[in-house]
């Protein structure tokens, strides 16, 4: 494994052992899954510790695994300004009622990250101050990155002005 | 009887949201009068399809909410049914004012994946496209601004500028503006000498003719009082709020992702990185002037040490081969046929690559689960984290400001909706 | 109603409107209604190389009050359809609508839930341009064709009366109807 990334687990494991359910590397890219519950505390360590110090939140996005248990899923991409160094985070959550917690007190820009992917997946982000669609308009009754929205939309669901 | 029909106010949560957004700006104004006002998504200063919802206090704007979405064209839905190779004619039409960057974009991330890289002659040739894109893309955003705030000349100059570009893009790619260039372990085809050749005689030129607009522009003490100490923002908020890019770069941080993480052919070349402090729209202004200059040293170093050799990679199960061994071998057409069919298939895994595009960090994430199309794609876009810091920076301003910081942020709405 | 009924058909009358129709052809201001990327290529055909204005497009007023020519460049989503109609009833008649590039013409590259294909479904189109996008020249191939139709007195998006076909095709809508 990459020394950055070590250290990285290291670190972590250290502060917050029962936290890290998961950990592997890829092209020399460190992820980590991480239970729901725990995943602003992770959040706050990786920023705030002065040697990890990752303060740039990259990227937000969900993903939609298809599989019956832990069908959908939150990914973190951190970059740290001071090691120029970057891992990733990984969280999931039922079908049922997917809820995760917001990490808009951590780094502001979460913020349209996160309601993009309520837009696109319907994750609801528990604590978010301003939780709207992004793209589709307000009265859209569905999800469209769901795996099982078809790619030519459904026919109604949006109208358009008459000719 | 009759009854009066009742009137009915229907309050659309964006509406809600701006009620509710921290008016942190007092006045002292006997009259009090708040009104909400609709820079629609058609509107001449909105560089594109954003409608932004002020409210305003007489002419200070108190408090602001963005939309977007109007141009969204679900461009992470089409990945998923689209193989990797199929996908990069889509890359164009992201962020449509450097196209050729978005297309090394995309390539740099699916070789990741894949393992595999293209030969030094194709690094060299994806450097020299993807500088003459920033380039082209810096020239947009000076005419634009400068057009926005007043002074229509400039936008005429740098057209002028753009169309020579245009027709090395065709001499390079064959089309003028979506190009689709890059291909998976390479390029779709070599450059010729004298293609470089006209490249070098532009660039000669080019110095000249930034001169001469900036002697329009610097001095002026009209674009100055539109431009200086308007939209700023702190160090603080920008690094919070995500910003990348040069809206970084001029708040004083120092942060380039071709330096930082290099990518390409970058480690070999000698350039700057321009850094000014202020975060306000002239700094903005002048790091992406800065920025044209460096570029131009960039290609000039590039142009003297571009090797000679192929432009793709040799993996055959990978890249596509070239159409005169399709028509005249069994092996390759046989490759041809499964690689349009099937798509390449890469390893199970995830992957998260980053370039600087020429408006901030334009990232790709893929999670591939071992087919030909891709299960996620999810373009990070850099117009739309940085149209997330428009409601702090134009807090207090007054309206003609917030078609000044609009232009100095540069967006554009194809990548910020997807 | 108009100059044309008052006259009624007779010679005069039809070279009245051929001065008009001409005067109008040779100065169609246009609305550039730029979405996406064809906007940029719009913005080309009026920059310094692809001059528009010598075709009497002398400038493009963002206003709709002030234009005769809708060029619609870019994707329309359903969401912007909404306010492209608005846009469009707000211009005064006699108007024309050039549909520049793939994506207005038929949805072009994107077959997805979010895009219309094609705006024809809700806006009446005179000429359609093909390209994605479409080269400058391209659109003023198109300008040009618009311009022969204007010199005939067609369009497709407005009430007769205020073009040279007032006879004809109000006698096949009272007929129609």
């Amino acid at each position: 494994m990459d020394v950055m990334n070590e250290k990285v687990l290291e670190k972590l494991k250290a502060k917050l052992s029962d936290a890290v359910l998961e950990a592997n590397e890829f092209r020399g890219e460190l992820t980590i899954i991480v239970p729901k519950e725990r995943i602003v505390e992770v959040c706050r360590f990786l920023k705030e510790d002065e040697e990890l110090a990752f303060d740039l939140l990259a990227d937000l996005c969900g993903i939609d695994m298809y599989t019956p248990e832990n069908r959908f899923g939150v990914i973190y991409n951190l970059y740290s300004l001071k090691t120029k160094h970057r891992i990733r985070l990984k969280t999931f959550t039922e079908e049922e009622h997917p809820r995760v917690p917001t990490v808009t007190g951590v780094w502001g820009t979460a913020n349209w990250h996160e309601r993009e992917t309520y837009d696109m997946f319907g994750i609801i982000f528990e604590g978010h101050p301003d939780l709207r669609r992004m793209y589709m308009p307000d009265e859209f009754e569905y999800h469209p990155l769901r795996k099982d929205f078809p790619l030519m939309g459904i026919p109604g669901s949006l109208d358009l002005p008459k000719k | 009887m009759e009854q009066k029909p009742e009137t009915i106010i229907r309050k659309t949560k964006i509406l809600e949201a701006l009620e509710n957004e921290h008016v942190s700006v007092t006045f002292d104004d006997p009259l009090e009068n708040d009104m909400v006002l609709n820079m629609g998504p058609q509107h001449p200063a909105t560089h594109g399809v954003l409608r932004l919802l002020i409210k305003l206090d007489g002419e200070t704007v108190l408090a602001s909410v963005p939309e977007l979405g109007y141009l969204h064209r679900g461009y992470e839905k089409l990945a998923e049914n689209c193989s990797f190779h199929e996908f990069i004619p889509h890359t164009d039409r992201l962020d449509y004012l450097s196209p050729l960057s978005n297309n090394t974009a995309y390539v740099l991330a699916v070789e990741k994946l894949l393992g595999i890289e293209a030969p030094p002659r194709a690094q060299y040739i994806r450097t020299l496209i993807s500088e003459l894109a920033r380039i082209s893309s810096h020239l947009m955003f000076l005419g634009s601004l400068a057009m926005d705030v007043g002074a229509l000349t400039v936008w005429m100059w740098s057209f002028r500028e753009r169309e020579k570009l245009y027709d090395i893009f065709e001499k390079i790619a064959g089309a003028r503006f979506t190009t689709s260039y890059t291909r998976i372990g390479g390029l779709a085809q070599d450059v010729t000498p004298e293609t470089l050749g006209i490249i070098r005689l532009f660039i000669s030129e080019l110095p000249e003719k930034i001169r001469e607009c900036e002697k329009l522009l610097n001095t002026n003490h009209i674009f100055l009082g539109r431009v200086d100490g308007v939209g700023s923002i702190s160090k603080e908020q920008a690094i919070d709020l995500g910003l990348t890019g040069p809206c970084l770069r001029a708040c004083g941080v120092e942060l380039d992702l071709r330096r930082a993480n290099p990518y390409l052919v970058y480690n070999d070349l000698d350039f700057n990185i321009p850094v000014y402090e202020g975060g306000d729209c002239l700094a903005r202004y002048y790091v992406r002037m800065a920025e044209i200059k460096e570029s131009i040293k960039i290609v000039l170093q590039v142009l003297e040490k571009i090797p000679a050799g192929e432009v793709k990679a040799h993996q055959p199960k990978k890249v596509l081969p070239g159409k005169h061994q399709v028509y005249t071998k069994m092996e390759e057409l046989i490759h041809d046929f499964m690689l349009v069919n099937f798509g390449v298939e890469p390893p199970q895994g995830e992957v998260y690559h980053a370039v600087e595009a020429p408006k901030g960090e334009l990232g790709f994430y893929i999670y591939s689960n071992g087919e030909g199309q891709p299960w996620r794609l999810k373009i990070r876009s850099p117009s739309f984290v940085n149209l997330q810091s428009i409601s702090v920076m134009i807090k207090g301003a007054m309206i003609s400001d917030i078609v000044a910081v609009v232009g100095s942020l540069d967006p554009v709405m194809g990548e910020a909706d997807k | 109603m108009g100059l044309e009924s008052w006259m009624g058909d007779g010679y005069i009358a039809t070279k009245l409107e051929d001065v008009i129709n001409w005067c109008r052809k040779n100065s169609l201001y246009p609305m550039p209604m730029g979405i996406s990327c064809c906007a940029i290529e719009m913005m080309a055909a009026a920059g310094p190389r692809f001059d528009i204005a010598r075709f009497g497009s002398e400038v493009m007023r963002f206003t709709p009050r002030q234009c005769d020519v809708m060029i619609v460049a870019g994707t329309t989503t359903f969401k912007m359809a909404k306010v492209v109609r608005k846009i469009y009833d707000q211009m005064p008649e006699p108007k024309w609508v050039i549909a520049m590039g793939a994506c207005t013409s038929s949805g072009g590259m994107y077959r997805t839930y979010s895009v219309v294909q094609g705006i024809d479904q809700f806006l009446p189109v005179d000429v359609y341009v093909a390209g994605c996008p479409p080269r400058p020249d391209n659109l003023l191939n198109a300008l040009m064709l618009l311009q022969q139709k204007v010199q005939r007195g067609e369009c497709k998006g407005t009430s007769p009366a205020y073009v040279g076909d007032f006879h004809g095709s109000h006698q096949a809508k009272i007929a129609g109807q």
